[in-house]
């Protein structure tokens, strides 16, 4: 058994409304091991963001913390103080934000920003300056010393996300958390940055947290998925399991729409027919339960907890009921 | 430092293209060259009376004749512009230094904060300028500092507000959201990476607010609650040469002339400067 970095441990989130509260996460439970790719997958609005907005504490003011812990190197981060989370921020949890033409400042050249973010760092300017090189050397960025006078508009936007991926690897974190960090860019460039992640992961041995919608990424980069569905995990597993011998309707469905898995012409790609439910009313039962064509009735009125089916591979469904080891 | 000093340089260059642009450089200029060198540009003493050459047209020992005590009108035009930039430069930087922090403070604090300070602003500007004026002279008395302190008073809630919206609309924009999540503190925030993005709009709306403080110091030294009689100023001049206009016009030509070109000078200099700074134009260059 390798380390545990980070426990989400029975985490729900609400978001206080005007409708009621609005019950973005609940009760998501699952780790990331030390140096390991973990892929979080789902639709749009299904509480990805919320999710690590909470890990780093950087979540809305209407949110409330209901239940659940995250733990991060065994420690609470949702009891550590401000001041705590500050000095982790940037040092042992980094992020990649979704659209590379927003996360830097405008106004200041990358080489001001990169030495900026070395703040808690000691060493001389020129030492910084040189370090802020050598990282945008490591993603692949030609002539480092000059780009680094250069402002954010002077780049593209794959070179621009290769930058916010230099800086957050700047202070060799142990979790680096990737939201969609392709999402923005063209299929070329998506590969590119593929590639370069699975590059740096192995140079640096950090962990990351790769959150996308693409499914086809996922299964390249990834050791572990967790598919999340309207707030909750639904499957959770090794990359070969989840996609070869998934255990949920609604993982299986999301394979079936990808793009990429289809293999004959069609007027209209496949879609998974329904609305995700409504987060503030939630009806009791399956949340799945309206868009899943295998649905019994036991579905309409209990919930089906995560059951472990084999090692490492969980799935929220009654259709496994049987097959429950534990 | 060198950047800056090279960017300072290109906004230079960038405005001297810009022929209105160039216009308000040069006007700015020899306002600001007369002002600073007028204890040597001046041919007689502002304030010496001489009441036997009184009330006198243009001649070449007069260059805009003299008033109805004797002072040379031109000396007096002069030594005023140094007055007028002595109350409109500390009133706008006090303004814009004030007006930036708490607006920024506003912006990015707590909304009670930001209910507070709105609340502080929208008080200021309730009050109309001139009776503003008039209180705070009837309390502390006709002089420079209060015409600096009534200007500044009043003008801190306009660059409040736009400091204020300038950092609410940042706040949310996903690079300040990196730069938490990278473990910055709210000072960090605020001053390394909010204030670059703001500060080039309000250098824009100091550089246009120039002219009205010069004006405002001219009406209110026209209405006797500016700088104190023997002390010229553009607005003084304007008063005297108004009640003696049927004996000579020049006195009006003397305050007025000033007033209207330094007003057009900072005017052309602010919109280039507003062109040549603005981020948007800046990147199609």
């Amino acid at each position: 058994m390798t380390d545990t970095l980070l426990e989400i441990d029975h985490l729900s989130v609400d978001y206080e409304t005007g409708r009621g509260d609005l019950k973005a996460l609940r009760d998501i439970t699952f780790d990331v091991n030390k140096g390991e790719i973990v892929g979080i997958v789902g639709e749009s609005g299904c509480g990805k963001s919320t999710l690590i907005s909470s890990i780093l504490r950087l979540t809305a003011p209407n949110t409330r913390f209901r239940e659940g812990e995250i733990r991060f190197k065994g420690q609470d981060l949702l009891q550590a103080s401000e001041r705590h989370m500050r000095d982790l921020r940037g040092a042992d949890i980094s992020i990649v934000f979704q659209d590379p033409m927003q996360t830097h400042n405008p106004v200041l050249t990358i080489g001001q920003q990169m030495l900026d973010i070395q703040h808690r760092s000691k060493q001389s300017k020129a030492d910084k300056l040189a370090h802020a090189a050598k990282m945008l050397g490591a993603v692949g960025i030609p002539d480092p010393e000059a780009r680094l006078k250069q402002y954010p508009h002077e780049f593209s936007g794959g070179m621009r996300q290769r930058i916010a991926i230099a800086m957050a690897l700047m202070s060799e974190p142990d979790l680096l958390i990737a939201d969609e960090p392709t999402t923005a860019l063209d299929a070329t460039l998506e590969v590119q940055i593929i590639e370069r992640l699975q590059e740096l992961q192995r140079e640096f041995h950090c962990a990351i947290l790769f959150i996308s919608h693409h499914l086809g990424v996922i299964a390249e980069l990834c050791d572990r998925v967790v598919v999340m569905y309207a707030g909750a995990v639904v499957e959770s597993g090794e990359v070969r399991e989840i996609f070869h011998n998934s255990k949920h309707p609604y993982t299986r469905r999301l394979i079936e729409c990808d793009p990429g898995h289809i293999k004959e012409r069609a007027r209209v790609l496949p879609t998974i027919p329904g609305e995700v439910p409504d987060l503030a009313n939630l009806p009791g039962g399956c949340i799945f339960r309206d868009r899943c064509d295998q649905a019994m009735a036991r579905c309409a009125t209990e919930v089906p907890p995560l059951d472990q089916l084999k090692e490492g591979h969980h799935a929220a469904c009654w259709l496994n009921h049987e097959e429950v080891t534990t | 430092m060198e950047k800056s000093h090279s960017e300072l340089g290109q906004i230079i260059v960038g405005v001297a293209r810009d022929p209105l642009g160039l216009m308000g450089l040069i006007i700015v200029g020899v306002i600001v060259f007369c002002a600073i060198f007028a204890y040597w540009i001046v041919p007689y003493d502002p304030i010496a009376m001489d009441i036997k050459s009184r009330l006198q047209g243009p001649s070449s020992a007069h260059l805009l004749g003299t008033d109805q005590l004797g002072r040379d009108t031109f000396s007096r035009v002069i030594a005023g512009g140094q007055v007028a930039l002595k109350v409109a430069l500390p009133a706008v930087f006090g303004a814009m230094a004030i007006g930036l922090t708490l607006g920024m403070i506003a912006g990015y604090g707590p909304k009670w904060l930001d209910n507070l300070l709105m609340l502080f602003f929208d008080t200021i500007r309730s009050f109309p300028t001139v009776m503003f004026a008039l209180a705070v002279v009837a309390l502390i008395g006709p002089s420079l500092q209060t015409v600096v302190f009534v200007v500044m008073a009043t003008s801190i809630p306009t660059y409040g507000r736009v400091a204020r919206t300038q950092t609410l609309t940042l706040r949310n924009s996903e690079f300040i959201l990196a730069e938490r999540s990278m473990g910055a503190s709210m000072a960090r925030i605020l001053g390394v990476h909010m204030l670059p993005n703001i500060i080039g709009v309000l250098a824009v709306l100091a550089a246009m607010d120039i002219p009205t403080v010069i004006a405002l110091e001219a009406g209110l030294s026209f209405l006797g609650l500016g700088v104190k009689p023997p002390t010229p100023s553009w607005g003084a001049l304007l008063k005297d040469g108004y009640s003696l206009i049927r004996q000579t016009p020049w006195l009006v030509v003397g305050g007025g002339l000033p007033i209207i070109l330094a007003t057009l000078g900072f005017t052309f200099l602010g919109e280039s400067l507003r062109d040549v700074v603005d981020p948007k134009l800046r990147k199609q260059r």
